[in-house]
């Protein structure tokens, strides 16, 4: 097994308070030391560090990889390609594939196509009801027993807050995690964009951010009443963040995050018609990204996904309202971290912290960290090196984001899974 | 804003998909042309020879008469070679995307589609993705805009009153799914309306109506009030069954036009509609085919104002002029 060393970086390991320059060496798969080079140490490989970031790697609360069902979207392959050039080192999987994440066997599938890909830390997440539809009960013992890390009915809505109820109070019994996209059915009323000016004025079938504040309440109710252990994901308005804010202090048991393009777009940075801008939940106002932003810096909303959609072109190609929803986010999700830190709206260290230290807790995994005895899941950045958003650069197999050919700063120079390096840029 | 994928780069039109981001003197100039137009109706040979030569598809993927008629006559009194396609029965249903439909028709060496389809954005979808040459008309989609129709509205509007800097419009009945409306309002704004209302119950209104630059009001009898020019919106059916409207008796007692209360508007107020009529629902007959009514002026107007727009597109071809 190969040993590390990671000379001379600005190490920020948020979990264990440390911001300094430091030498971090890995032996075993595991961090073997961030202070001094430990007795018997023989490096196999060197990375020099200086005028780097090192920090742990960053932990994926909500991903799509499209397989099983969509490989014309995407693979294992290329997706795996895409998150190690970006610094990624775990992935939760939304249940939606096809067939959906609802048997021992589909989440036995997606170990092997893991291992395949040569990206073992890829963690399914179980369908929360058989099939999505939001009748049944998915068997969420067999799923966990078979490697899901938590439970969630990714974008669709559960109709029936009594099917809701039963399914919390049954995955608090097994102590999974549910994972919850708040979004009510019927107030959603199949829209495409924020109810607001832009979908006004372009004709857009719309949802309001009550459907989403709605569905957040009555989830919040239930989690009282189940006792369940709930995070809410890709939350995308004002008054969900108050109502998170007021759920934490009142004691509830959960936690919640913010997909990354959420934090930077709004509803008037659509070019109209442009279906790259078509994500759910929509794009909404400036004061909506206002409070993501500071919901992020106060810890209300403690983690940030990518919330990754990869598409074909031709899920993208036709009349907005036609087009399939979801940004291939993995890529651009360091570089959007970096510009809210450079916009002053968060330090570095939360930055960082959103994507590695504060997602492990979500999931209860002993990672995020750059602890002695953990394992090496590590990502060294340049904060300072531009890139371009181009053909050339990009991994992903969906070249679908509304930030094409932007120029970015900040990029992943190596990554390390359990102690292997998946990706060093040449 | 719509990135002007309208205008070619002297600013002249290539496409007309939208009434956003088209000036004053554009909109003039479309007016200007339609009048020159009118007069063709009297006459024995209905026909200028601009457009010879020219391939024009009608792509209808949405049910249409009036409006795919009158493009049909436009096409044909300017000369230009003409065929509607009623896609809604046609190809689409076999499962051959949008874009294959029109990378099909293109190779059969179109110059100009005039497309209706019931998804906001299509008009602009396929105007960004045909051969540079083609020029595409919207005929309406989804609920976003209608442009022709808004144009000759304002056309049959400027015969009568023809400073629109007086005038105060009120647009009536269902605003939230209402391309036509959409349309309307950019339109008056632009040639500069005093004022347009829109009257609607809530239901019927989309969200943050007044950004689209009108006032809003819930309720006809004193909405009507100093109007110049009322403009009746059909209500589909579909409204009663997902929930906008108890009834239509409820909606023709709260909304709809009577005798009654066109007096409450101005004595020379004139009455519009982009039709079809529900008659004894939005507007009564005797409203509909009074004296103050133009709706069918409007009809013929379709034809001068589609043959000026066609004519104006095709111009940046050198086809014309």
């Amino acid at each position: 097994m190969s040993q590390i060393h990671i000379k001379q970086g600005h190490l920020i390991d948020p979990a264990n308070h440390i911001n300094r320059i430091a030498d971090v060496y890995i032996a075993g798969g595991k961090v073997v030391s961030v202070t001094h080079e430990p007795a018997g140490f023989k490096a196999t490989t060197v990375i020099d560090a200086t005028h780097k970031v090192i920090c742990p790697g960053f932990i994926d609360l909500s991903t799509r990889l499209r397989e099983p069902g969509q490989s014309r979207k995407a693979t294992f392959k290329s997706e795996a390609i895409a998150a190690a050039s970006a610094g990624v080192t775990t992935m939760c999987l939304q249940p939606d594939t096809n067939p959906v994440i609802d048997t021992p066997a589909v989440a036995e599938l997606i170990k092997e196509l893991a291992e395949k890909a040569h990206y073992p830390q890829i963690y399914p997440i179980a369908a929360l009801t058989r099939k999505l539809e939001g009748t049944e009960l998915s068997s969420m013992l067999s799923l966990k027993q078979a490697g899901c890390i938590a439970v969630s009915n990714a974008q669709q809505a559960v109709k029936n807050l009594l099917i809701l109820r039963r399914a919390m109070e049954y995955a608090a019994s097994h102590d999974l995690l549910v994972m919850f996209r708040p979004n009510d059915y019927w107030l959603g009323n199949n829209g495409c964009a924020h109810e607001g000016a832009v979908a006004t004025r372009y004709g857009l079938p719309s949802i309001p951010e009550e459907a989403e504040t709605i569905a957040l309440a009555q989830c919040l109710e239930l989690v009282e009443l189940t006792g369940c252990r709930m995070h809410f994901g890709q939350l995308s308005c004002k008054r969900s963040v108050i109502k998170i804010y007021q759920a934490k202090k009142y004691g509830l048991n959960i936690s919640a995050d913010v997909a990354i393009h959420q934090l930077h777009l709004t509803e008037n940075d659509m070019i109209p018609f442009d279906s790259s801008y078509h994500v759910l939940p929509p794009f909404r106002t400036e004061e909506d990204r206002e409070y993501l932003r500071q919901g992020l810096a106060t810890g209300t909303l403690n983690s940030i996904c990518s919330d990754h959609q990869p598409h074909d072109i031709d899920a993208k190609l036709g009349a907005f309202p036609e087009t399939e929803p979801g940004v291939s986010s993995l890529e651009t999700l360091l570089p959007l971290m970096l510009k809210l830190v450079e916009q002053g709206e968060i330090s570095l260290q939360q930055g960082i912290a959103a994507l590695s230290e504060n997602p492990a807790r979500v999931l209860h995994l002993n990672s995020g960290a750059l602890t002695v005895g953990y394992a090496a899941d590590v990502c060294v950045f340049d904060p300072e090196l531009t890139w371009q958003v181009n053909a050339q650069n990009w991994k992903s197999q969906g070249i679908n984001t509304p930030f094409w050919g932007q120029q970015f700063k900040g990029r992943v120079t190596h990554t390390i899974q359990a102690g292997k390096i998946i990706y060093s840029l040449e | 804003m719509i990135e002007n994928i309208q205008l070619n780069s002297e600013g002249k039109l290539k496409h007309f998909l939208s009434i956003e981001g088209l000036n004053k003197t554009l909109l003039t100039e479309i007016l200007d042309i339609a009048d020159s137009f009118i007069g063709m109706n009297d006459q024995q040979i209905k026909k200028v020879p601009l457009l010879r030569g020219k391939t024009i598809v009608n792509l209808f993927f949405e049910n249409s008469t009036r409006t795919r008629t009158t493009f049909e006559l436009a096409a044909k009194r300017l000369s230009a070679d003409v065929l509607s396609m009623s896609i809604a029965t046609s190809s689409t249903s076999k499962g051959e995307s949008l874009l294959d439909t029109i990378r099909n028709l293109e190779a059969m060496f179109v110059d100009m589609f005039v497309v209706r389809h019931a998804i906001s954005g299509a008009a602009h979808f396929i105007a960004q993705h045909t051969s540079p040459h083609i020029s595409v008309i919207n005929a309406g989609d989804g609920q976003h805009a209608h442009p022709t129709q808004a144009m000759l509205d304002m056309f049959t509007i400027r015969q009568v009153k023809p400073d629109f800097s007086n005038l105060r419009v009120a647009i009536i009945g269902d605003i939230l799914h209402s391309r036509v409306a959409r349309s309307q309002i950019q339109a008056l704004n632009i040639l500069g309306a005093a004022e347009v209302r829109v009257i609607a119950p809530k239901t019927l209104l989309p969200s943050h109506v007044e950004s689209l630059g009108v006032n809003v009001s819930h309720d006809l009898t004193s909405g009507l009030k100093d109007i110049d020019v009322i403009i009746m919106l059909r209500l589909q059916k579909e409204r009663m069954t997902s929930a906008l409207l108890p009834s239509e008796s409820e909606y023709f007692k709260c909304f709809g036009l009577t005798e009654a209360k066109l007096k409450i508007a101005k004595p020379d107020a004139i009455v519009m509609h982009p039709g079809p009529i529900n008659r004894g629902v939005e507007i009564d007959s005797k409203v509909a085919d009074g004296p103050q009514s133009v709706i069918l002026k409007q009809v013929s107007n379709g034809i001068a104002i589609r043959m000026a727009i066609m004519a104006m597109a095709m111009q940046k071809q050198g086809a014309v002029g």
